[in-house]
């Protein structure tokens, strides 16, 4: 791939992001060639349970959730723009009220006995993913006086490469708080921020049941049989 | 040519989703030639780090594990056959809180000297921080710590191409 590539990453210094100072390498990366480390294959990750009930996060206990049904949908890419067939997505998230089911989440917003609030998937032929969901609620946290994450839904992508390894989270549209976040604002340029943000789509909609949302998700490097070194 | 999606942090509420039954384990403890590996995440104060989560692959073998409250992982693995010029490795991405993009590494075996000594990997590495790349034997494991930060900083290498 050619330097002119666009790329939108986050640093892995940024200190309005308070974690990172402690955490963020100091050494520069060592730089490879491509064909050495990019471009080599990434893990076979079959091993990793996926059940068809997994992409219904809404169905994963006696009782529907409560909150506002969603569906979350896209395809995920190559750079090249073709579709990643059969790659696994592993999504996570918090419930309506903004609580994580995780024991270290101390926010005193209500559990839901009826949300977990993790799925998978496999990507279809066409690179499609496809999870029911419940939107998830903003949330503090303590990084500086009143801080709040927008609503977001963690994801986990593999890709042909291990190059193409990413994980992210997708936001809301319009959601005020994303111009305060310092995760959202540590991307350097406000059209790699754009890119994190799924789009109402009516669409996927299902009238009377739930809003649909769109998003696509680019892996790093090519779809294509890798080169082995 | 698109823009990748930029990443973000794996958070620290990850531990619902991600881990998996027996996921440490890339083959079975015990089976033939299974190495077991374990060390500790380290931030740049020295202290551990209790949100990390760590992979390990080769070809058809991966192995998750999140960090505990002691900052450890372990991972159980076959150890590679070495091919292509390289000494034996594991591919390695650490994945935390504060990390905004995950961080790949490589583990070598202590036991490889030689193929290490000519690996041309750990030869594009700085010789004085190469030994941060090669586990060490302690008794029935092997030893590999992760410095984020710090006099022994870790290497780690360019995601971007």
């Amino acid at each position: 791939m050619s330097d002119s590539e666009p790329d939108y990453e986050p640093p892995y210094l940024y200190p309005d992001y308070r974690a990172t100072v402690l955490r963020a390498p100091k050494h520069q990366p060592v730089k490879l060639p491509a064909e050495w480390f990019h471009r080599t294959r990434g893990p076979v990750f079959g091993r990793i349970p996926v059940r068809p009930e997994d992409a219904d996060l809404t169905r994963q206990h006696k009782g529907e959730p409560l909150g506002e049904r969603i569906i979350v949908t896209g395809r995920v890419l190559d750079s090249g723009g073709a579709p990643i067939r059969h790659t696994l997505v592993e999504v996570w998230q918090a419930n309506a009220a903004g609580r994580y089911v995780d024991p270290a989440d101390d926010h005193p917003a209500p559990l839901d006995p009826n949300f977990t609030g993790a799925g998978r998937c496999l990507t279809d032929d066409e690179g499609r993913y496809r999870f029911v969901t419940v939107r998830p609620g903003a949330y503090p946290w303590r990084n500086h006086p009143n801080a709040w994450r927008p609503a977001h839904i963690h994801f986990s992508l593999f890709g042909a490469e291990l190059s193409s390894r990413l994980v992210t989270q997708m936001y809301f549209p319009g959601d005020p708080l994303m111009s305060l976040d310092p995760m959202v604002q540590s991307i350097p340029d406000a059209r790699g921020r754009e890119l994190l943000v799924a789009t109402l789509d009516l669409a996927t909609t299902e009238p009377e049941w739930a809003l649909g949302y769109r998003w696509d998700i680019v892996l790093r490097g090519s779809g294509s049989t890798p080169f082995e070194s | 040519m698109t823009a990748p999606t930029p990443s973000q942090t794996v958070g620290p509420f990850f531990g619902v989703a991600l881990p998996f039954d027996a996921g440490a384990d890339a083959v079975p403890v015990g089976s033939e030639s299974a190495v077991r590996i374990e060390g500790q995440v380290f931030d740049g104060a020295n202290d551990v780090v209790r949100d990390a989560m760590l992979e390990a692959w080769h070809d058809d073998q991966i192995a998750r594990c999140r960090t505990d409250e002691e900052g450890a992982f372990h991972l159980t693995v076959r150890k590679p056959i070495a091919g292509n010029g390289e000494a034996p490795f594991l591919k390695v991405m650490v994945f935390a809180r504060g990390l905004l993009r995950h961080l790949p590494t490589r583990m070598y075996f202590p036991d490889e000297e030689d193929a290490n000594a000519s690996d041309r990997v750990l030869n594009r590495v700085d010789a004085a921080r190469r030994h941060t790349l090669i586990a060490h034997s302690d008794g029935d494991v092997l030893r590999f710590d992760i410095h984020l930060q710090g006099e022994s900083e870790t290497v780690f290498f360019e995601l971007r191409s």
